[in-house]
């Protein structure tokens, strides 16, 4: 069998399971749709979390960026891990004890006031929407490398897959399948790894392997690779290149804003008691940490395996996988000099991304050609949050323009520094099996973790923006009459719904994309979090301190993203000498939460204290007794 | 003790459990990890420099382990003041 009968075989094993266990954990009632009837163990729920909290772009880009960005990766994986503690110690259990369905719920009743809670339902809807959109693309960009077909197409399979489970099963069936997803995706991200450690370091654990030596060299691989770096004139790289005021920053917007991700929050509030809530975080946190200490290892596993295998080789005499990534656009080789060999260095070859030179006459000098047939393949040459993609695909007898030595000509303007390669950052991951020489179901099992990881966080996501429609507005300021049944009705209407809007914006990323993921974890921060956090710890916060905070945060934290990343209000986007603090947009969540913070105290200690009701409610959530399971008060 | 009072002597030594967790959370991280990562990085563990094993390898194991204490204080502390849901 080849590798695509294997991609199909398994991806289609898997989505049969996926969509076996959404008919047997159908939602009957709106409690099962909202929070899985919260009776779910907390191991389940652990692992549920985990595939829930980890995107497509952990499973697909993540060690990418790590590769290329040595410590200046550490953000993401101390960033989206410690957002755990900060959820285990300060949110979780109390938001369980508090009992309800959904985030506004909390921030309304805590606030006791229906301004408050539309706010929470807009910061929802927007986060959520935000990454979703990054998910379905997610979807589409595995079908397209792994199935050859074309990326809207695989859109349209994950937006069917998803719209079947997620408006049938809601949370109950969601959490079900996400345990299944959890298990595929971990799987297929260990095996590769395993072995990729093996043939680097001969230890079999990733995480001990990275402290190793390299293979049969004496030397340690952390310090082969610092070498490497220094020798082609990069920053070493477990030293990076961030100031460490945005180092911490960012750590801290990521943190506070993992924390505050409503996808995530409404997970605690699926487990029975308040001691299942904590240690469902425990679990949580175990199961993410698994993938998040290999990846900072097949990081540098990966790098130190492409610099030697690349630096100075003829192109004649590269590897198998550099010319099929390389037919992707995924690599793209530039000689400058003129000598036929590689040379990697810092800084781009050329300006943006590879775009192929395509030669449309049907040239019989087929020497100088390289079969196109996998057109959909290329055009799936961006990555996960690419925001500019456009499709390239071809139609007709189309081939790519080939060099001197066959390497695929592209049409960008070359750059004046001497590096002659670019590598998008994903191939550490997708390429892995290919440069490790595993066998082909490695790689099909590749394609379906990444599958399962954006389609399991893309239906956590989807819940969310039901529940907020159904619930949050609907029942709770509409039409508060309305009969269990048909909330239910409102509730799968509203995932619907999501879920076509979704897959519109997987077909059409809208262009600000890239931008609003960061945009999403700095509004969580600076919105969200400190609005919970304060509603718990602090007796005396009341609803003008609340959503004054809310709001100046939330508009502090979009108007610095508008001009310091998108560039809007300006001439142009505003050198990195500009930025407050020496603190980058995606950092700027962290000073948005302390302003948030600031102003919440400060208006709530010069306007009346809260009612009594509410002042007994936050003791109520303090302790953990008596909490009843999730309901409907 | 009455039942305010016990409640309230449970949230203050929650809020000591916290505190405590929270600032070893903010050593391994920010601390080790990013303000002295320099120090650190002049002493090795295996093949890495401390430092930059924290950022990307020790702060996470960390975590796990202080989330799983937190369980177990909370639940010792439940017990002790009758709190527990199992009660």
């Amino acid at each position: 069998m080849d590798v695509q009968a294997w991609t199909f075989l398994i991806v289609g094993i898997t989505f049969a399971l996926y969509i076996g266990i959404a008919i047997w954990a159908r939602a009957g009632s709106t409690k099962e749709f909202y929070v899985a009837g919260g009776g779910v163990h907390p191991v389940a729920n652990g692992m549920a979390t985990a595939a829930d909290w980890m995107s497509a772009a952990s499973f697909i880009s993540m060690a990418g960026i790590i590769s290329f960005g040595g410590y200046d990766g550490s953000v993401y994986l101390m960033g989206w891990t410690g957002g755990y503690v900060l959820l285990a110690l300060l949110l979780a259990p109390y938001l369980r004890k508090f009992g309800k369905f959904t985030v506004p719920d909390f921030i309304g009743d805590r606030y006791y006031s229906n301004t408050a809670r539309t706010v929470a339902v807009i910061c929802a809807i927007v986060v959520s929407f935000t990454y979703v959109a990054g998910q379905m693309r997610g979807v589409g960009l595995v079908f397209s490398r792994f199935l050859e077909v074309d990326i809207n197409t695989g859109v349209y399979i994950g937006t069917a897959i998803v719209f079947f489970y997620a408006i049938l099963g809601g949370m109950k069936g969601i959490t079900y399948t996400q345990v299944a997803q959890f298990c595929v995706l971990i799987f297929a991200y260990m095996v590769p790894a395993i072995f990729i450690s093996i043939k680097m370091t001969g230890n079999p654990i990733p995480q001990l392997g990275f402290l190793g030596e390299a293979s049969g060299e004496g030397i340690a691989l952390l310090d082969k690779l610092d070498g490497l770096h220094r020798d082609l004139g990069f920053a070493e790289y477990t030293d990076g290149s961030k100031s460490m005021i945005d180092v911490f920053a960012i750590t801290f917007a990521l943190m506070a804003g993992t924390a505050g991700l409503p996808h995530v929050i409404v997970r605690f509030f699926t487990v029975p008691k308040v001691k299942d809530a904590r240690i469902s975080a425990g679990w949580a946190l175990l199961f993410i940490a698994i993938l998040y200490t290999t990846a900072p290892a097949i990081a540098a596993f990966a790098r130190t395996n492409l610099i030697t295998t690349i630096q100075d080789t003829p192109y004649t005499e590269l590897p198998g996988w550099f010319k099929k990534w390389e037919e992707t656009a995924l690599i793209a080789w530039v000689d400058k000099n003129e000598d036929g060999k590689i040379n990697y260095a810092p800084g781009p070859p050329f300006e943006g991304k590879p775009e192929q030179v395509m030669v449309t006459d049907n040239s019989e000098d087929e020497g100088q050609l390289r079969g196109a047939s996998d057109d959909h393949r290329r055009s799936s040459a961006s990555q996960l949050d690419d925001s500019d993609y456009q499709s390239s695909s071809v139609f007709g007898e189309a081939k790519v323009a080939v060099g001197t030595y066959g390497q695929m000509l592209v049409a960008n303007e070359p750059t004046d520094n001497p590096n002659e390669v670019y590598i998008d950052r994903d191939i550490m991951v997708l390429a892995n099996p290919e440069i490790a020489q595993l066998p082909d179901w490695v790689i099909a099992l590749v394609a379906a973790g990444g599958l399962a990881a954006a389609l399991s966080t893309a239906a956590g996501l989807l819940l969310v923006i039901s529940t907020a429609v159904s619930r949050d507005l609907m029942k709770m300021q509409i039409k508060p009459n309305m009969s269990d049944r048909e909330e239910l009705w409102w509730a799968r209407g509203g995932a619907a719904a999501a879920v076509l809007v979704a897959a519109y914006f997987g077909v059409n990323p809208p262009g600000f994309v890239a931008a609003t993921v960061a945009l999403a974890f700095g509004l969580a921060a600076a919105s969200f979090f400190p609005a919970i956090v304060l509603g718990i710890f602090d007796k005396r916060m009341n609803q003008q301190g609340a959503i004054s905070g809310m709001v100046v945060g939330i508009l502090l934290m979009f108007g610095y993203m508008a001009v310091f990343k998108l560039g809007w209000f300006v001439d142009e986007v505003p050198p990195g000498t500009d930025w407050w603090f020496g603190i980058s947009p995606e950092g700027f969540g962290s000073v948005a939460m302390v302003v948030n913070l600031i102003v919440s105290m400060v208006i709530s200690r010069m306007t009346p204290p809260p009612p009594v009701s509410v002042q007994e409610m936050v003791e109520h959530i303090r302790v953990p007794s008596g909490a009843g399971e999730a309901h409907d008060h | 003790m009455t039942e305010q009072e016990n409640a309230t002597a449970y949230w203050k030594t929650n809020l000591r459990y916290l505190g405590i967790l929270l600032l070893i959370w903010f050593m391994v991280s920010y601390g080790c990890g990013i303000l002295l990562v320099d120090q650190l990085n002049t002493i090795s563990i295996g093949g890495a420099k401390l430092g930059f094993w924290f950022a990307q390898q020790g702060s996470i194991y960390v975590f796990v382990i202080l989330i799983f204490i937190y369980v177990w204080l909370m639940n010792r502390l439940d017990r002790k003041h009758g709190l527990s849901e199992n009660d």
